[in-house]
Parts: structure tokens; C-alpha cells; sequence
């Protein structure tokens, strides 16, 4: 397959207009504003493209919820707070290919009715918000943004809004709020930020990949763009793939290839020809997958049957070095750190096993430990306003399912058996 | 108090979004960049320009670990140890830190030169493990090359 999303990166001046326009840049725009908003969301809702920030949720199906609203401004939010740790797919396309995130939210926001987008970008990346300053100002400068988009009379404006180091803030109603100014704390829903959004009105929140598939969908049609990898979840994606393998980098491949492919065939397989261990398949909030777990398809349908979750296509591949408990430990404390706080489950749940996790790895368990963590994970999972302390019980639920025996080692022992 | 340019600077980003509150993580990093790291003075200046009460302004700094509540060294590390980084050796990094330099994470080094925090993820996993010195990136980090960078950083 044909890189789309990540066209033309190898190029050093990848992210300058000029080159963008060179491989067909802002063509797909030209195109589309051509169309009634109504065919551009037509054609999204038959290419089946979902969400690719982690919940897949029909794009379409979000973006019609939003027009049926008859209230306006509506605001276009692009999700570029990628904070799941092991992910780095967007960071190419914010980096090196900032034009086609602007040609696809132009498009969008077109379609959407909406005249004001705004990248909220993590407080992580300081480059990227220079390249995209710098590529917006370009965009203006070409009339590919402003208040007459290329003589059409189509309106837009972007701009881009530095979070501040707070992983909740990629949570869309946590992201509202942090560009209100406010603490980066999720809401209660409903209302959905399709009808009660950023400054109360209907906003549209899509991560970067989702809005940079959106030219594509126009290029090629959505049927077309339908028929690109699983049925059910169809269009490229892009895996970030680190740990334990011989070529670890982002990988633009069908959405549905198997896990095994994207280790052993993408990535080179296990560095140093060790053996594989374990792999967590979409970022640190879903569940491990054992060695022998993955020959299972990466998209959105097929990984909750194979036992985790597609999230946000982050492969962490752990060879046999890795001590299990060690990798939990450190994800519960990543947890206890950015629980936001509003909620008891979460607030104080990821902080407990954090704290039993700990004297587990520091020899200090006790027998009843293993089942104090599922207890105490069980009372978090279901029980929180947004998906981070299910993620936080899902990992330790998982790490305990398949393996077991090296918590019980680590209690039994008084200390680590494996590194 | 804020000079004129830095005023202007603010009212620039305030005409950007419906509700001047959303200029305060803007104005919060521009107070940061002014000062140092966000001391009370820094925060009055921003609830002044922005006309919000002190304690919504502190109230939501405190909030987001890149703003800073105490003095900061000329240099300050930002070091991600979270799992990518942790399995590929961010946490001898971190042994490294403290014991070459005196640093320790949330510290600053005694004549102010260096100052530690270590992360969660920033995006570099590919390449772990990372870090960021002020905004300049580095990655496929090793004690010896973490000596050669910071030989740039006096």
C-alpha cells in the first residue's frame, strides 16, 4: 500500500507549502469545496472512517450529531494531545506533513459549518508547534485559510493552543475544558461536546490521524477508501511501533494487519533475536497481550475479542528481559499522576495500586496482594467519568491474567526472578 | 508588572478565542517565559491582564506539570522514563543525573546550571529513550551521550 498519510516525509522540506503542493497538496480542497458540505459527510459516512484517537467511534456519525444542531459557531477541535504512552504516530504527520492536517480540517470544518479550528497540541512538543505556526502562516498566505477561502468565500480560521503536560487533556471534554483555560478535568456527559462543546456551543473534537484521512477519503471516494484493510474499520493506519524490535518507527499500514505482521514483518522483529514476552498492542492503557496472543487483526472490532484494545495502534514489545511487574508498576504510577482528580475511583484507586504494585517490586508483597489488586482494580473499572481509570484497572487486570506466576514469584521471592 | 510588548503579546492571543479565560494558558506560559517560573508576581501580572481572580489563576497553573511553581535552573532537563523509555535504561539515565551532576528529579543543581523533571511520555518511544533540554529534543539517549549534550548547556 501507498503511504498517504505519511506522503512525501522523507523529503527534508516535507513540511513547506511548496513541496506539500508539488505531491498534490490542497487539491483534495479544491475539490471539495466544490461540493455541497452535505456530499463531503456523505462520502465520510461510506468510506467508514472511525475515530483514530483510540475509541474508533464513526466519524461521520459524530460529525452528523453536529450539524443536526442548530446552533452556531460551531468549533472544529483537532486532537493533537498525544499523550498515550508509546504512542508517536501523529508527531510525523504535525511534524513533517503539517499541510495535509490543514487541508483536512479545512475540508471538515467546511462540511461541519464551522469557520474556527483550533490544534490543541501537547506542551510536549515545541517543535511541531513552530513547524505548524509557521505552516498555518504559509496556509493563510495562499488563501487556503482566512475569511475567502480560494475566492469560494468559505471561511476558516486555525490557530493552535498549547496544552500543558496533563494526559487527561486528551480526553475531549478535558481538552474543552483546558482550552477554556480551565483545569484540564473531563465533564459529565450528556450533553456530548457535539451539542454543548467548547464555550458552550457545538464542537467537533477528532484526533489528528482522523482529520489528516479526510483528504484521502476525498481523493480517492469514500467507497473506494471503504475497501482499504478491515471491513468493519476500513482506511490506512498508522502504527507507532517501540521496545524490544530491530526497527521500531511509525508504520502506515492497512487498518486489520495482524500484530505478528507489524512485529515481525514491518518492524524487523524481536531486537537481537531474543524471545518475545509480551506485547501491549495500543498504548499503555490496554490490556497485554502474551507472546502467544498475537496473531490477532489491529482494528478497532477484533481487538476487544483478542482481549485488548485497538487504542492507539502503540505496539510496546517486551522481550524476555522485561520483569511484568516492574512494566505495571510503572504504568500505575503514570496513572496515579495524571488521574485528574474529580473522580474517588480513579483518584484514589490508581493511587492504591500504585502503592501495592510498588511493595510487590520492592519485595515487600504480601499473599493477599494479588488479590487486593483485582479487587481494588474491579472497584475502579466502570466507575469513573472517562476511560482512565478503566484503562489503569484494565492494565492491571491484564498483567495478572497472563502472568500471574511472576507476581508470585516477586512476593514468594522477596524480589525480582526475571532481570 | 507586565511591560507594554508582553500586554500586547496577550491581547493578540485574547481576540483568538470567545472568552478571554482561554488566554490563560497562553498568558501563563508567556509569564513563565518572562520570569523564570510562575512566582506569585508572575501570576498577579496574568490574573491582572486577563481580569480573572488570583485563585483561578493559580488554581489552574497548579493543575499542568509544565508550569513551574518554583525557580528553575538555566537549563531545565525534561527526561521521560515511562515504559519505552524505562525498558531501554531512562532510569539509569536518571542514576546518571544524580550522580555526576547532583541533580535528582524536581531538583536543580547547586549553581543553578541544571535542573531535572522527570516525564511521562513525550512522544519519542521510537527512538527511547528521550528527553527534552528547554525545547530542544534529544533521543537514542546513553550516559555518555547525555555528557555530550550538556557540555552545550553551560
Amino acid at each position: 500500500m501507498e503511504n498517504f498519510l505519511l506522503r512525501n516525509i522523507e523529503n527534508p522540506n516535507s513540511a513547506d507549502i511548496n513541496e506539500y503542493l508539488k505531491v498534490g497538496g490542497y487539491k483534495n480542497l479544491t475539490k471539495s469545496l466544490g461540493m455541497k458540505p452535505k456530499d463531503i459527510i456523505e462520502e465520510v459516512k461510506k468510506s467508514g472512517l472511525r475515530g483514530r484517537g483510540g475509541a474508533g467511534f464513526p466519524a461521520a456519525m459524530k460529525w452528523n450529531f453536529a450539524t443536526a444542531d442548530p446552533k452556531f459557531p460551531k468549533y472544529l477541535l483537532c486532537n493533537a494531545d498525544e499523550g498515550e504512552p508509546g504512542t508517536f504516530k501523529d508527531r510525523p504527520i504535525l511534524e513533517k506533513n503539517p499541510h495535509l492536517l490543514i487541508e483536512g480540517m479545512v475540508i471538515s470544518g467546511y462540511a461541519l459549518g464551522s469557520e474556527y479550528g483550533y490544534i490543541y497540541l501537547r506542551g510536549e512538543y515545541p517543535q511541531a508547534k513552530d513547524i505548524l505556526n509557521e505552516a498555518i502562516k504559509q496556509a493563510y498566505e495562499k488563501k487556503y485559510l482566512g475569511d475567502d477561502i480560494l475566492g469560494k468565500g468559505v471561511k476558516f480560521h486555525l490557530s493552535v493552543y498549547q496544552g500543558a503536560g496533563a494526559y487527561i487533556c486528551g480526553e475531549e471534554t478535558a481538552l474543552i475544558e483546558s482550552i477554556e483555560g480551565k483545569k484540564g478535568q473531563p465533564r459529565s456527559k450528556p450533553p456530548f461536546p457535539v451539542n454543548v462543546g467548547a464555550w458552550s456551543m457545538p464542537t467537533i473534537v477528532n484526533n489528528v490521524e482522523t482529520l489528516s484521512n479526510v483528504p484521502y477519503i476525498m481523493e480517492i471516494g469514500g467507497d473506494a477508501y471503504s475497501n482499504i484493510g478491515s471491513k468493519d474499520c476500513p482506511g490506512p493506519k498508522l502504527f507507532s511501533v517501540s521496545g524490544y524490535v530491530e526497527k521500531p518507527g511509525v508504520y502506515e499500514l492497512p487498518m486489520g494487519i495482524s500484530l505478528r505482521d507489524i512485529i515481525y514483518k514491518h518492524a524487523g522483529g524481536i531486537k537481537d533475536s531474543k524471545k518475545l514476552k509480551a506485547v501491549i498492542p495500543g498504548g499503555i492503557s490496554t490490556p497485554v497481550l502474551p507472546a502467544d496472543g498475537i496473531d490477532c487483526a489491529m482494528d478497532f472490532v477484533s481487538m476487544p475479542k483478542a482481549g485488548s484494545m485497538l487504542g492507539s495502534g502503540a505496539v510496546i514489545v517486551l522481550d524476555e528481559s522485561v520483569c511484568m511487574v516492574r512494566v505495571a508498576y510503572r504504568a500505575l504510577k503514570f496513572f496515579e499522576h495524571e488521574s485528574c482528580g474529580k473522580c474517588v475511583p480513579c483518584r484514589e484507586g490508581t493511587d492504591w495500586l500504585r502503592k501495592i504494585l510498588e511493595r510487590i517490586e520492592n519485595g515487600k508483597g504480601s499473599e493477599g496482594d494479588i488479590y487486593l489488586l483485582s479487587d481494588v482494580a474491579g472497584l475502579i473499572s466502570g466507575r469513573t467519568f472517562c476511560p482512565l481509570g478503566d484503562g489503569a484497572a484494565g492494565v492491571v487486570t491484564g498483567m495478572i491474567k497472563h502472568f500471574r506466576n511472576e507476581f508470585e514469584e516477586h512476593i514468594k521471592n522477596k524480589k525480582c526472578v526475571v532481570s | 508588572m507586565f511591560g507594554e510588548t508582553v500586554l500586547k503579546e496577550i491581547d493578540e492571543i485574547r481576540v483568538k478565542y470567545p472568552d478571554r479565560r482561554s488566554a490563560l494558558l497562553p498568558s501563563l506560559y508567556i509569564a513563565q517565559r518572562e520570569f523564570g517560573w510562575l512566582s506569585q508576581e508572575a501570576m498577579q501580572c496574568v490574573a491582572k491582564a486577563l481580569n480573572l481572580s488570583e485563585s483561578i489563576v493559580r488554581g489552574t497553573a497548579s493543575f499542568y506539570s509544565m508550569f513551574k511553581h518554583k525557580p528553575v535552573g538555566r537549563h531545565l532537563i525534561q527526561l521521560c522514563t515511562n515504559v519505552s523509555c524505562m525498558i531501554l535504561g531512562a532510569e539509569r539515565l536518571v542514576d546518571f543525573l544524580g550522580n555526576k551532576y547532583g541533580l535528582q528529579p524536581d531538583g536543580t543543581t547547586e549553581d543553578g546550571r541544571l535542573s531535572l523533571v522527570v516525564m511521562e511520555c513525550i512522544g519519542a518511544c521510537g527512538t527511547a529513550p528521550a528527553m527534552l533540554i528547554n525545547t530542544d529534543f534529544y533521543d537514542n539517549l546513553s550516559e555518555k551521550r547525555i555528557e555530550e549534550i550538556l557540555e552545550k548547556y553551560k
